[in-house]
């Protein structure tokens, strides 16, 4: 081999290679486009997978998105708090300023507070069971535990426990929504960090169906709405709804739920204890429900009673959520101590006022 | 005359996507919508002919006279990938919208082998510097023109009821396929 070929065409290439790259040095900055420098600082600062978890086809679309205001500062699912933290120094905000939403479920009855009503052979996901008749669980409404919320999130925050119930692990959790929109019973929701009471329950069955098929699902009763001091639960369609934007967290809900669907998240606990909590919170309020009509089992001395003014025309009979009145038309009604859970549906729709409570 | 001839044969006879089947990637991957088609086949054109012109000048005043002609492939990629990043930055500068719409097929004009075809073409036909350019302008003119025929065609197929199977890029290239039996046919008419 001819060594005087390099002599020749290692120069030769190393100058065309300088005279290409002068050239397109100058080109660069005569070409300059003018892009806001927080976008490369904030694109430096992502963890640069592309993975589109945000919801931008990548990095530097997403950082874009941030300086123009189309996407949370605390947007970048995988990066979390540290890259939110970092993108909110470059932005000038306080990352705090966005609270971290969680995703919760509006369920609790598991295995334990529910039961099937067939037995279901197919496909193990909750879509193929929810198409197979809306699931075999007693409750229509209810979670059908085959996990396609586990199966679906990204960032393995969500885990099936013994009871047949997703948790979600707060710390993992970033508000993905994936969750959200996989849920064919539609149980996710997304709510800030600090929220700490759940009314764990989406059923709109009347009172006394939700006894029969769940343990803790809310029967509508509206104590929580009563006993609320801020007015943040309303009752529509038989169920409870918490306004998390009035709620003071103040867990007045949680004692009063007869039915224990309302639960409160310990959110300093630590993880699997909140999410444990969660569940509890839930099944909680189905419990914290059933103990007070446990409760009241016990103390066997209902604090509403029917008085002599009662004119038998069953109006209190069908506003009581868990049929605890009963009487013949015309005749003075009675109250079964046993199952009434003290709502005061009753008193207030009583025409004669005949209901009273000590 | 045989400037013109040149051209001609360049833009249509020998069609480089349609004759010679280069650079199919961006005729499918770009040839959506018309104008998106039509900047991208003036951005490969701006690339093809002012290659054309330094490759001629790199290989008759560099290359020959030191005798390395077997450095083409690595100093003719080197031309080429300068004159695309430098249509990038110009586009990016005029046109931040067909920057995007172009995306990833803007840097990928590097790799696109109609340019790299022209390039070793000039060589090996022997041409002057001004039928270089001319040759260079004409491919880009052909690329041009097939890209927006394409897209044109693409355009209305999205009314077309396409049997599901063929949907998408199946069709584009039986499309792709028929255009080019329709170009061959110019072939018998001039002769480069």
């Amino acid at each position: 081999m001819d060594l005087s070929l390099f002599k020749v065409s290692i120069p030769s290439m190393g100058i065309m290679g300088a005279v290409f790259a002068g050239g397109l040095a100058i080109a660069s900055s005569k070409l300059a486009v003018e892009v806001d420098p927080r976008i490369e600082e904030i694109e430096e600062a992502l963890p640069g997978a592309n993975c589109g978890a945000c919801g931008e086809p990548g990095c530097s679309s997403f950082a874009e998105a941030v300086v123009n205001g189309n996407a949370e500062i605390n947007g970048c699912p995988v990066g979390g708090s540290e890259v939110a933290d970092e993108i909110a120094e470059i932005m000038g905000v306080e990352s705090g300023d966005s609270v971290r939403k969680i995703a919760r479920l509006l369920c609790k009855g598991g295995k334990e507070e529910t039961f099937n009503r067939s037995e279901y052979r197919g496909i193990e996901s909750c879509k193929a069971a929810n198409i197979a008749g809306s699931g075999n669980k007693s409750c229509v409404y209810g979670c059908l535990g085959f996990g396609d919320c586990e199966e679906v999130c990204s960032f393995d925050a969500i885990k099936m426990n013994e009871n047949g119930l997703p948790e979600v692990n707060d710390d993992k959790c970033t508000g993905c929504r994936n969750c959200v929109e996989e849920c064919p019973k539609d149980l996710f929701i997304l709510v800030e960090e600090d929220q700490e009471v759940f009314i764990h329950c989406s059923s709109q069955s009347e009172g006394k169906d939700v006894k029969e098929v769940c343990k803790t699902g809310c029967i509508g009763c509206g104590i929580c709405a009563q006993k609320c001091p801020v007015d943040a639960i309303t009752v529509e369609d038989n169920l409870a709804d918490i306004d998390y934007e009035e709620c003071i967290n103040c867990g007045a809900c949680v004692e009063a739920c007869p039915m224990g669907t309302i639960d409160t998240i310990e959110t300093e606990a630590e993880e699997t204890d909140e999410e444990f909590e969660a569940k509890d919170q839930g099944a909680a309020t189905d419990n914290t429900e059933k103990e007070e009509n446990e409760a009241n089992e016990v103390e066997d001395d209902c604090s509403i009673y029917i008085t002599d003014a009662c004119v038998g025309c069953g109006v209190c009979v069908d506003e009581c959520p868990v049929d605890a009145i009963s009487g013949e038309n015309g005749e003075v009604h009675n109250i079964d101590s046993e199952v009434c859970i003290e709502c005061e549906n009753c008193v207030g729709a009583c025409p004669t006022e005949a209901i009273e409570t000590e | 005359m045989k400037l013109l001839l040149l051209f001609v044969g360049a833009a249509i006879t020998n069609n480089f996507i349609l004759a010679r089947f280069l650079g199919i990637c961006p005729f499918i991957g770009v040839s959506k919508e018309v104008p998106t088609a039509f900047s991208m086949g003036m951005a490969t054109t701006f690339v093809l002919t002012t290659s054309a012109m330094v490759v001629w000048a790199v290989q008759n005043l560099i290359l020959v006279p030191f005798h390395m002609e077997f450095m083409q492939y690595v100093s003719f990629i080197l031309i080429i990938a300068s004159f695309v990043q430098l249509t990038e930055m110009a586009i990016r500068k005029i046109s931040e919208p067909l920057y995007k719409t172009l995306g990833i097929f803007l840097p990928l004009i590097t790799t696109n082998c109609a340019i790299l075809g022209m390039a070793l073409l000039i060589p090996l036909k022997g041409y002057s510097f001004i039928e270089s350019t001319i040759f260079g302008f004409g491919a880009g003119a052909g690329f041009t023109l097939a890209m927006v025929l394409m897209a044109g065609m693409r355009e209305n197929l999205e009314f077309a009821d396409v049997p599901k199977p063929l949907q998408g890029a199946p069709i584009t290239l039986i499309i792709a396929g028929l255009m080019a039996i329709a170009f061959m046919g110019f072939s018998g008419m001039l002769s480069m």
